[in-house]
């Protein structure tokens, strides 16, 4: 499977690149998470983090279909 | 109206759509730049946003927002880019029949779009160093 992954904040920084593509035998976000995190060196732990597929907020246990944009949202510090 | 913004926050303009014949009461708050967080000089931020994102979950803010309280007009705007001190970073306001509503509506949007919507903030020192802030209120040393 491809992703298209973005990455914002520190998740931007420790990977290195804002977006990537990313070919995965991962069906799920949370298996997939744990992946790159191995990768880039992410130290968040997914409770600190929500999760967006194509533009919306999903849940840890979504599956992914080919293609699909896949966003790790670091804690939020607007305002 | 939420919207993500590039260019510098037009309130006049901002204030110009919350008029309403209705409206006896108009509350606006401002976020600024400020120059110290958690003890240590800043002078500067810089604000991210997932744009599509962050523009659907505030547009949900402001109709939650419209379902709580008895407004007549919303307005949120959030910056991102560069800004430095002084800048307006965020701005919000509500006009309603009544303070009591404007007041209150502007202070749950705030709140919430502080909570939850995508957009994150980096903090320049004055020592040079900078950081993503989290929202526990510490400031990052990376």
């Amino acid at each position: 499977m491809n992703y298209r992954l973005l990455y914002f904040a520190s998740l931007c920084d420790a990977a290195g690149c804002a977006e990537e593509q990313v070919a995965s035998d991962a069906l799920d976000v949370s298996t997939l998470y744990s992946e790159l995190a191995v990768r880039h060196g992410f130290t968040f732990t997914p409770d600190r983090l929500r999760v967006a597929v194509n533009g919306a907020f999903t849940d840890w246990n979504r599956r992914l279909a080919d293609n699909d944009e896949v966003v790790f949202l670091p804690p939020v510090s607007g305002g | 109206m939420f919207a993500i913004s590039e260019a510098p926050i037009d309130v006049v303009r901002l204030q110009r759509g919350l008029e309403a014949d209705g409206a006896g009461a108009v509350v606006c708050f401002e976020g600024r730049v400020r120059n110290y967080n958690d003890g240590r000089a800043v002078n500067g931020l810089s604000y991210q946003a997932y744009i599509e994102l962050a523009e659907a979950e505030g547009r949900r803010i402001v109709e939650e927002a419209r379902g709580r309280f008895e407004v007549e007009r919303i307005s949120c705007v959030h910056r991102v880019g560069d800004l430095a001190l002084g800048d307006i970073a965020v701005w919000a306001g509500v006009s309603a029949a009544h303070r009591a509503a404007a007041f209150d509506a502007c202070r749950f949007i705030i709140d919430q779009v502080k909570a939850r919507v995508p957009i994150w903030k980096r903090e320049h020192y004055v020592d040079g160093v900078s950081g993503w802030l989290h929202p526990d209120g510490t400031s990052v040393t990376r």
